[in-house]
């Protein structure tokens, strides 16, 4: 019983993460990607006249099927069968964050930066409203995201997808060696 | 019963993406000081997976289950993969997630990611909106 709250190693979870490009094709000739639905979204509820969200977003309503599945996955992986015990991050992560004021490493968020209370102050702000406007405008540039252009554009061997995963770990790379430490300090 | 399939996928993703701890603020922030092999070996993994199935498919010559062929996916280049894939990047590093991760941190009971999401939807929103004056 015990084991069903383990959390997976990456040999099983990496692999079983790819066959969901087979799994679409095979199904329905479906490309994965998951960053399109929040165009998908946008086109539903505030079209407002923009030509980029003038599109039949209904066509690809499977997507919105996908991602739901994915909100229920991470309720039965996140909820039903939470991890106890504190993640398994390197000793190094734990110093490092530590020594950046965030000591509680439980669940899969700090909880002591990503709350309702922090929200209101300049640090959750800029962690939780500005990091997902970026997560948002960035991926739709890119027209892609770590599903679209990282797993399913790399396996088809798209060389666009490579600058564009290697574009995201370079931005990622940046900011959390040299920006989040600050926002942390705030 | 179809859609219900893609439902059903979703969820394994979900669930696999949650128990693989690649939703984890943690798991990214350790990535991104190259201080650990979890997330690289989540990627490395997954994409040799698709690739994989992808080349069998080829070779196969395999329909979908409409009896469609399958084509394998190509994207084109323009500059917003490097563009928008380094501001993407950076809001990457402050959230511990992209657009999948999101919708399962949700789910995971981080109902305050509802936010996030939110203002992730008005980014993409934004995009859309600034689209004709940005460079491609």
């Amino acid at each position: 019983m015990e084991l069903l709250y383990k959390p997976w190693p990456w040999y099983v979870a990496g692999p079983i993460i790819g066959l969901s490009v087979p799994a679409l094709l095979l199904l329905g000739n479906k490309k994965l990607g998951v960053s399109s639905t929040m165009r998908q979204i946008c086109a539903a509820c505030v079209p407002s006249g923009i030509p980029f969200l003038q599109y039949d977003w209904k066509k690809d309503s499977w997507n919105l099927l996908f991602v739901f599945g994915i909100l229920i996955g991470g309720f039965i992986g996140g909820t039903l069968l939470a991890n106890p015990n504190p993640v398994m991050i390197s000793q190094n992560t734990v110093n490092l964050l530590a020594s950046q004021g965030v000591k509680d490493v439980n669940g899969l968020l700090p909880t002591e930066l990503f709350n309702w209370q922090t929200l209101l102050s300049l640090k959750g702000l800029l962690l939780m409203v500005a990091g997902g406007f970026m997560v948002g405008f960035g991926t739709r540039y890119a027209r892609g995201c770590t599903s679209g252009h990282g797993i399913l554009g790399l396996s088809a061997l798209q060389w666009p997808s490579l600058v564009s995963t290697i574009s995201f770990f370079v931005g990622g790379i940046l900011f959390s060696h040299f920006v989040l430490p600050h926002i942390l300090a705030l | 019963m179809r859609n219900l399939s893609y439902l059903g996928i979703g969820i394994v993703f979900g669930l696999a993406l949650t128990k693989g701890e690649a939703i984890s603020w943690f798991r990214i922030q350790e990535m991104f000081h190259f201080q650990g092999f979890h997330m690289y070996g989540i990627f490395m993994s997954a994409v040799s997976i698709g690739a994989l199935s992808l080349f069998l498919i080829k070779k196969f010559r395999l329909h979908s289950m409409d009896g469609e062929k399958i084509v394998s996916p190509t994207k084109g280049y323009h500059h917003g993969v490097i563009i928008g894939g380094l501001i993407f990047g950076f809001g990457w590093a402050l959230t511990g997630a992209c657009p999948g991760p999101l919708y399962a941190q949700i789910g995971s009971g981080y109902l305050v990611t509802m936010v996030t999401f939110l203002s992730a939807l008005f980014g993409t929103w934004t995009y859309a909106r600034l689209q004709p004056h940005l460079p491609d």
